[in-house]
């Protein structure tokens, strides 16, 4: 049954979360398809031919990925990324809660088309009352014979089982998760090897966001032409865009890559609210560059190739919007504050990097120190940069370099020896 | 005698048979879950009974509960209120929300309150940046979110759960 949402498709038909709906939907036709009358190979063939590219953030295509599985070393293994944890991104959780099944098919058919005979779903802790609820539909699926072994009478068996984090926003780096997964403190590997040939208990293994999967079960059972026809000729298929922050109707909205901003931010999410213009567009949460708000940025499609026109990146596409009574300077405090609390410690550019950054954002803000304390956070941001083991240090620097790169007024304003205090100590 | 495991030993039993049989320490953080169901944190003899079970040392697993914010090794209030201070939701205006929380509780971000019953923390993004203020409750049987709070609701949970623990007390 086609509706509004490829993804989203609660929304329509709040059913869809019960079992019987989802099948009565068409639910499961597509994983059913892929074991009795599909070669593994075709399956990853299809999703390749699709276009779909990885949800998470990376933006990777997904068929190419599971074309990279190692087919000497076994068994081979899959596993969901469910730790959503950037600050603005809150589409995997909804997914999870109202269109459970489709996610969990598609984990079922990423299985089967790298051969694996397990799949872990690792949720961030704070998803406790999720993963009790996907662990019963789990069950549901294993009593319904759609889960488990000698699947509709081939020889192919599957199980999938949850994993729960604890509160550590590092472990949706694929290679800390596994690490994690593994009982480990979660840590980002040294790379290469890279998962598909050395991943979960060093096995090949296959990482895929929570979204990515969802779409799975739809390109199988309606084909790549199809969904090619969705969004742009790079950027194929639907998104959801976690929107948040100074907007009137914040939430999740599914549409094709390609929308723009404008539409976006004021068509979907009702404008800015509280009377104050349109200052900044972070794209992809605490980890995105600064977009400078402008006609031509409002414009600009949301999709893989066009967000770095305007200097950023899609991302996760986790729109959050800055209002012009927000200053940067404060704003960047608030992200260097997560990832000097998120940082693992592992790699030192990372941690000391974070650490000292924190502090200078501290001080800057809260006017303690002048001008050079702006010139020394740039700096120190500057040289962690191209030097972390994993992207959580790159992209801390992002905010504040673009921030002050793009916003130095903001942060004149709160130094010391600036014009606000000087006049302050005028009036004095 | 491992306390741990002959009390849970049919969950024990459930949770080591997702993972490999050689492949036992995956099972650390779902037993560091189990442990914390009591008392809300894990003691050093449990850390050693969870180390027993797994086959590894006890210092590997107080380093799991070191690195992950959501195991404890020392007792909180029976319920730890964490409220989400980061970008999304302090443009939703969760710091101030936070300041108010306690100032109605009498303590500051990261005390418990003379009764023991709550513990206020501020916590890094929970997933519910569209419906703030938020937090999450944790106690030992699980986690529960509550968004779109105000001051007065969040109150008035703290009152019921001051209710719920007052009620098995005189029981």
């Amino acid at each position: 049954m086609e509706g509004k949402y490829l993804l989203l498709r609660h929304r329509e038909f709040p059913g869809i979360k019960e079992l019987d709906e989802y099948r009565r939907m068409g639910g499961f036709q597509a994983f059913h398809k892929a074991v009795t009358s599909m070669k593994p190979v075709d399956v990853t063939e299809v999703v390749k031919a699709s276009g779909l590219r990885g949800r998470g953030g990376a933006g990777f295509p997904t068929g190419l990925k599971w074309s990279f599985i190692d087919n000497k070393a076994w068994p081979h293994y899959v596993v969901a990324n469910a730790d959503e944890s950037e600050p603005g991104t809150f589409k995997d959780r909804e997914i999870m809660e109202g269109n459970p099944f489709q996610f969990l098919e598609g984990v079922a058919i990423a299985a089967y088309a790298i051969q694996a005979n397990a799949a872990y779903v690792y949720l961030r802790g704070e998803f406790w009352q999720i993963a009790h609820q996907l662990d019963q539909r789990i069950a549901e699926l294993e009593e319904g014979g759609l889960l488990g072994d000698r699947l509709f009478g081939t020889e192919y068996s599957l199980r999938i089982f949850t994993h729960l984090g604890a509160g550590a926003y590092i472990c949706g780096e694929e290679t800390a998760m596994l690490e994690s997964l593994e009982g480990k403190l979660g840590q980002p590997r040294l790379r290469p090897p890279f998962p598909p040939s050395f991943g979960l208990f060093g096995k090949p293994t296959v990482v895929n966001n929570v979204e990515t999967l969802a779409n799975v079960p739809l390109i199988v059972e309606r084909g790549a032409d199809w969904y090619r026809s969705i969004g742009t000729e790079k950027s194929a298929g639907v998104k959801i865009f976690s929107l948040s922050g100074c907007v009137n109707k914040p939430g999740n909205y599914e549409l094709p890559l390609g929308t723009t901003f404008r539409e976006l931010i004021y068509e979907h999410g009702g404008g800015i609210g509280g009377g104050a213009g349109i200052k900044a567009i972070m794209p992809a949460g605490a980890s995105s560059s600064l977009i400078v708000a402008s006609e031509e940025s409002l414009d600009t499609p949301m999709d893989y190739e066009s967000v770095p026109n305007v200097g950023a990146a899609l991302g996760s596409a986790s729109v959050i919007v800055i209002d012009e009574t927000v200053n940067i300077a404060w704003l960047i405090d608030k992200t260097t504050r997560f990832f000097k609390h998120e940082s693992c410690g592992k790699c030192t550019p990372c941690r000391e990097g974070t650490f000292w950054m924190m502090h200078l954002t501290r001080r800057i803000y809260s006017g303690e120190t002048g001008w050079e304390d702006v010139e020394l956070l740039r700096d120190v941001a500057n040289q962690v940069r191209g030097k972390c083991l994993c992207a959580l240090g790159e992209f801390s620097i992002e905010a504040v370099t673009t921030g002050i790169e793009r916003f130095e007024g903001d942060f004149r304003q709160v130094v010391r020896g600036s014009e606000a205090e000087v006049s302050q100590m005028a009036a004095d | 005698m491992n306390i741990l495991a002959e009390k849970y030993h049919r969950e024990i039993d459930t949770i080591l048979a997702k993972y490999p049989p050689d492949q036992k320490r995956s099972a650390v953080m779902p037993l560091l879950y189990l442990a914390q169901r009591e008392n809300g944190y894990v003691s050093k003899q449990t850390m050693v009974e969870i180390a027993e079970i797994l086959g590894i040392s006890s210092t590997d697993v107080g380093s799991i509960i070191g690195f992950y914010t959501l195991y404890y090794d020392e007792p909180g209030g029976k319920y730890r209120l964490q409220v989400c201070t980061d970008l999304p939701c302090a443009l939703r205006g969760a710091e101030q929300f936070l300041d108010q929380l306690c100032e109605n509780l009498g303590i500051r971000v990261g005390e418990t309150t003379p009764d023991g019953i709550v513990t206020v923390e501020h916590v890094m993004c929970l997933a519910a940046c569209d419906k703030a203020p938020m937090f999450q409750v944790q106690s030992g049987d699980g986690l529960t979110y509550y968004e779109n709070q105000t001051v007065k609701s969040a109150a008035e949970l703290v009152e019921r759960l001051r209710r719920r623990e007052g009620g098995k007390d005189g029981r």
